[in-house]
């Protein structure tokens, strides 16, 4: 088992996105520092698009992801849906 | 292992050859266990200096600013150069004492004061 | 066709077109004089299209995500200048960091976009073509950003007015200069490995992460602003790096004796560097929000070991001497700031003993190093300087010949032996100050003898003559009194007082 992790800026935009990861990986542990917060999990994690917009209440592409990422620990996967991180090992 | 170069036989000028120092020679010097110095000195000197001179002009005022400099006494002290246990004759040149370009010498003295504890 | 479908293309799909389909195959040119160092490190290639990059991401979605960065960083940037935002920092004393950052950091971000421009015209493969075209635009971008958010500091604060020249010359400077001159000097399979793997996805979270909180801690917008914006392409990079290791691991197993002895070299080579940034964590930033030991265990030994065991399946062992690694955790801050504070009449930076306070703080977080190695050492320093003989150095320090640094740090095996290897090459005799240094001199030594180390060049007589004053004057620009020496009575001392008075 490893830990995968996505940082995001603590702004706006990363509050909805947090609590979209928060919904769809119930096991995932959110950590503030100034300015940042990142999120970890076990192995993997995943952010749905749908949840996303949902949250924000406007349509989000998961390339826009881009603008409000610090930092990624794990393999990305990403299509129109969704975005995931995951180890193989 | 050699470099893997983009073309045959590769090589870099070498940048500290003993011709760059204009008739010096370049002599390191690491006070060991004694960090107030953060790191072994770099010294400039003729190859045909005394040891002697070398420690009364060149070494004893970069030494100066640790606490135990005033009491330190060379005849006291044990030297090592490059890696090997090394007896300097004080009237030679360090030419003649083996002491080559780049050499490193150590200087491995008897702790004078509490300060040893932290190896300053 | 209907735009809202040809938009809606799928993202694989739009990849697929805008990237893949503008390569072509050579007719009547040979592939191998097109691309001329593809193949000299003997990395072995033998189908460019099994390349993925995650995040399939296009030349015109990347215009447009860039210049939404763009838009809300200069927002910032304007509002931290219309408010006086150089008033709202914690201490001037953390400003030191910050003039650090740009004359180290900044020019390293330059260096990345030229190699990122050379080493992409190189690649046989259209994905590894474009994703390097991104990443040499995207490190102009940081180059330039952190320039703009700097300058606000540069009207108030020294030591940041020449620092393109004083990287150049600047005895540290030579330490990331060096650094990056190996990789741009390296073959292109060679040069992503250092940058994109080592450096950016190994070990930039350390530089970054921590460094830039610490500068949202400590009231610096501008900093935490452009560092954030600069690292959400660096998430885009990291991708790259991890991406480039697999693709090559997986081409060919000849391969992977290769990597590995780079990933030896690199990792050592970045954990050298990064001695840099433990200083500035531990002692730079007064407000502080974790210590250097705690983020190398957060980001190289948890982050780095899921990642190493993931590399596990292609042969690849985790990197040799990783282990002195965690044991110099607890004291390359310390021994660096050393460094700094000994020579800090040449440095373009104040230096100080730390406040009671801090060293408290420094005793919690290294409960088995501080109070025994390092604190007496401070104290002995501000009893000194109490007595009006503030210790500077005036001889110079030993320096390893490849990681350009003052032989300072100790054995792993014994905290109080300064650590030093030699080696005898074509008669001429080398000092590093590590095995890691030595091993990566002894696999490439025609390309080392050749290192322009400071301390020598000045006893050529290559930097202005003998006199150490004319050096860090004229030849490095720092300016005696104004840049550099102890904060204690520096005119940024003086000058904050005066404003903070005025308020
Ligand atoms: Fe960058
Ligand atoms: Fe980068
Ligand atoms: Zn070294």
């Amino acid at each position: 088992m490893s830990r995968v992790f996505i940082a995001l800026q603590d702004n706006e935009n990363a509050r909805f996105i947090v609590e979209a990861i928060g919904e769809d990986n119930p096991e995932a542990e959110v950590k503030h520092s100034p300015a940042m917060i990142r999120v970890e999990a076990d192995d993997r994690l995943v952010i749905r698009r749908e949840t996303v917009e949902e949250k924000l209440g406007r349509d989000w592409d998961t390339q826009e992801l881009q603008v409000d990422m610090i930092s990624i620990g794990g393999n990305v996967d990403e299509d129109d849906d969704s975005f995931t991180l995951y180890w193989n090992s | 292992m050699s470099v893997r170069a983009n073309y045959a036989n590769y090589r870099g000028p070498v940048r500290d050859r003993v011709e760059n120092f204009h008739g010096n020679q370049l002599v390191y010097v690491m006070w060991e266990r004694h960090l107030l110095f953060c790191a072994p000195l770099t010294f400039l000197a003729d190859p045909a200096m005394t040891f002697d001179a070398f420690l009364a002009e060149v070494l004893t005022p970069a030494l100066a600013p640790h606490p135990e400099s005033e009491a330190l006494d060379f005849a006291e002290a044990q030297w090592r150069l490059d890696g090997e246990a090394f007896t300097p004759r004080g009237d030679a040149s360090l030419a003649d004492n083996g002491i080559g370009h780049k050499s490193q010498l150590r200087l491995i003295t008897p702790r004078l004061s509490d300060l040893a504890d932290a190896a300053i | 066709m209907n735009a809202k479908t040809s938009k809606r293309l799928n993202m694989k799909e739009r990849y697929r077109i805008m990237t893949r389909d503008l390569g072509w195959e050579p007719s009547y040119q040979r592939y191998e004089d097109i691309f001329p160092q593809e193949g000299f490190e003997g990395i072995k290639i033998t189908d460019w299209d099994q390349w993925e990059d995650p995040f399939r991401l296009t030349m015109d979605n990347y215009w447009k995500f860039q210049a939404e960065k763009e838009r809300k960083l200069y927002a910032i940037f304007d509002a931290v200048s219309q408010n006086n935002g150089q008033m709202k920092i914690s201490d001037p004393r953390y400003l030191n960091a910050v003039k650090l950052f740009i004359t180290a950091v900044t020019p390293l971000e330059y260096n990345a976009y030229k190699g990122y421009a050379r080493v992409g015209r190189q690649f046989g493969g259209v994905g590894a073509r474009i994703a390097c075209q991104m990443q040499s635009i995207d490190e102009l971008r940081h180059t330039q950003t952190q320039i703009h958010a700097m300058s606000h500091y540069n009207k108030y604060f020294g030591g940041m007015h020449d620092f393109p020249h004083m990287f150049d010359r600047v005895w540290y400077l030579s330490v990331p200069k060096s650094f990056f001159e190996d990789a741009s000097t390296a073959g292109p399979f060679e040069f992503l490995t250092a940058i994109s793997f080592s450096f950016e996805y190994v070990l930039t979270n350390l530089l970054f992460l921590p460094f830039m909180s610490g500068a949202a801690y400590n009231g610096d917008m501008n900093t935490v602003t452009f560092g954030f914006s600069a690292q959400s392409d660096e998430a885009r990079h990291m991708t790259l790096g991890l991406e480039i290791i697999k693709f090559i691991l997986e081409q060919h197993e000849d391969n992977v004796p290769i990597v590995q002895q780079w990933l030896d070299k690199w990792l050592w080579r970045g954990y050298r560097l990064l001695s840099i940034v433990g200083m500035m964590m531990d002692y730079m930033l007064p407000n502080k929000v974790m210590s250097w030991a705690e983020a190398w265990t957060m980001y190289y030994e948890e982050a780095g070991g899921a990642l190493f065991k993931e590399l596990e399946r292609y042969g690849i062992r985790p990197p040799k001497y990783a282990d002195q690694t965690v044991i110099g955790k607890d004291h390359v801050s310390h021994q660096a700031w050393f460094i700094f504070y000994q020579y800090g009449h040449a440095t373009a930076f104040n230096t100080w003993v730390p406040t009671a306070q801090e060293m408290d703080w420094l005793s919690e977080k290294y409960p088995d190093t501080f109070d025994r190695l390092y604190r007496p050492r401070f104290e002995l320093l501000a009893e000194k300087a109490a007595r009006g003989e503030r210790f500077y150095n005036d001889a110079l320090p030993q320096l390893c010949q490849v990681c350009q640094i003052p032989l300072a740090i100790t054995e792993p095996d014994d905290d109080t032996l300064l650590s030093h290897r030699d080696t005898v090459h074509d008669g001429e005799r080398y000092h590093f100050c590590s095995d890691g240094c030595r091993d990566i001199f002894h696999h490439e030594p025609e390309k080392y003898v050749q290192a322009w180390l400071p301390v020598h060049q000045i006893l050529q007589g290559n930097c202005g003559g003998a006199d150490m004053e004319k050096v860090i004057g004229d030849y490095y620009r720092i300016e005696m009194g104004e840049d550099n020496l102890d904060f204690e009575g520096s005119a940024e001392q003086r000058r904050w007082a005066a404003w903070k008075q005025a308020v």
